[in-house]
């Protein structure tokens, strides 16, 4: 019965970020982009799906792996992801990072993005010293941070006109937000505030 | 003759008013009707190319950008004005030289110039417009614009300038 429920887990898992960046995959847009700019795009969409992976890391519903060990290395695979994206991005159109990066930018999507990808930096930041934190700052740090990264990337992706197919998009940024919520249900982190 | 008879209420309420209607900005004053001069946008800058040439049509073409180029304040149509146009197209991105060409308005103050099918770039289906003081007579203010397409799927855009004498 448990094998089953991980194969079910793991399969879930596998077709929610499959079917997304297949779809994007197939976008007419791509063939008039230089392969920079298309890895750049891909990326990001790499980061959205890491955002699913994350949270079920923690919630402990994928059986057969040590998941709190790889929860650190999907979220230094995040941290790679971004800078991918955006040194891609510079390279392709320097003034419009530039923009971004000064929030200045005139996309309405530009500002989620930015802020989501400070608050994922901070994160590793703050992983990298949570031992002298103390549990309470941590995990309530860490939570405040995953909902603001989580929350902007998921509206960044959405405001996006690119290569992602609208209904797949949509479909992996509903499931991003319930997983993120669902982890910290689960983790019931708000025992941490008294 | 007889003064009016001014309570302190009245005088009161009087300044007020008037204190209010001015501080408040909801009064105009009378003049002929003006055409403000179009400001320029965030982000209209990036990727410009100063100089690129006059020509009458960016690569292979297929989409039509159009507009008017008029002075602030009459609205006067202005001729010989030199526009320029960039986009990331089905032909190139937005930094390459082949994505980038400029064409002069025409007696009416009208311009129009065909490009290759602008396609969504960095989020969003826009152009970009520039009139640059410094290629061009000058006498007005430089003006750089980032117009986003309705739908990816248009064939034209159309773009209006409206300058400001300096």
């Amino acid at each position: 019965m448990s094998l089953l429920r991980g194969v079910v887990a793991w399969g879930a898992l596998a077709l929610a970020i499959a079917v997304p960046l297949i779809a994007a995959a197939q976008s007419p847009l791509l063939q008039w982009r230089e392969p920079l700019y298309v890895i750049a795009g891909f990326s990001g969409i790499v980061g959205l799906a890491l955002l699913l992976v994350q949270p079920l890391l923690i919630t402990g519903v994928l059986p057969g792996i040590p998941a709190r060990r790889i929860h650190i290395w999907t979220g230094m695979a995040l941290v790679f992801a971004v800078v991918v994206h955006v040194a891609g991005l510079w390279v392709t159109s320097p003034p419009d990072v530039v923009d971004v990066l000064l929030f200045r930018s005139p996309t309405p999507f530009s500002v989620w993005g930015a802020v989501a990808m400070w608050t994922l930096f901070a994160t590793a930041i703050l992983a990298a010293v949570r031992k002298q934190l103390g549990l309470r700052i941590w995990r309530l740090g860490h939570s405040v941070a995953a909902v603001v990264i989580v929350t902007g990337t998921v509206v960044h992706a959405w405001l996006i006109q690119g290569a992602m197919e609208n209904v797949t998009k949509g479909a992996l940024c509903v499931i991003v937000l319930g997983a993120g919520a669902w982890a910290l249900c689960r983790r019931r982190v708000w025992r941490m505030l008294r | 003759m007889t003064t009016p008879n001014l309570t302190r209420r009245a005088v009161v309420s009087t300044a007020g008013a008037a204190l209010l209607t001015s501080a408040s900005g909801l009064t105009l004053p009378a003049r002929a009707q003006t055409v403000a001069a179009t400001p320029t946008m965030r982000g209209g800058a990036n990727n410009y190319r100063p100089g690129a040439p006059i020509m009458e049509r960016i690569g292979n073409g297929g989409f039509w950008t159009t507009g008017t180029v008029r002075r602030a304040g009459d609205g006067a149509p202005l001729a010989g004005r030199r526009i320029q146009v960039w986009a990331h197209t089905t032909e190139g991105h937005e930094r390459d030289a082949r994505s980038h060409g400029a064409t002069l308005t025409d007696a009416d103050g009208v311009f129009r110039i065909e490009m290759p099918q602008i396609v969504p770039a960095f989020g969003q289906p826009h152009a970009h417009l520039a009139y640059d003081a410094e290629y061009d007579d000058g006498g007005f203010e430089t003006v750089f614009l980032r117009p986003v397409m309705e739908r990816a799927s248009d064939t034209s855009l159309h773009v209006e300038f409206v300058l400001r004498p300096v």
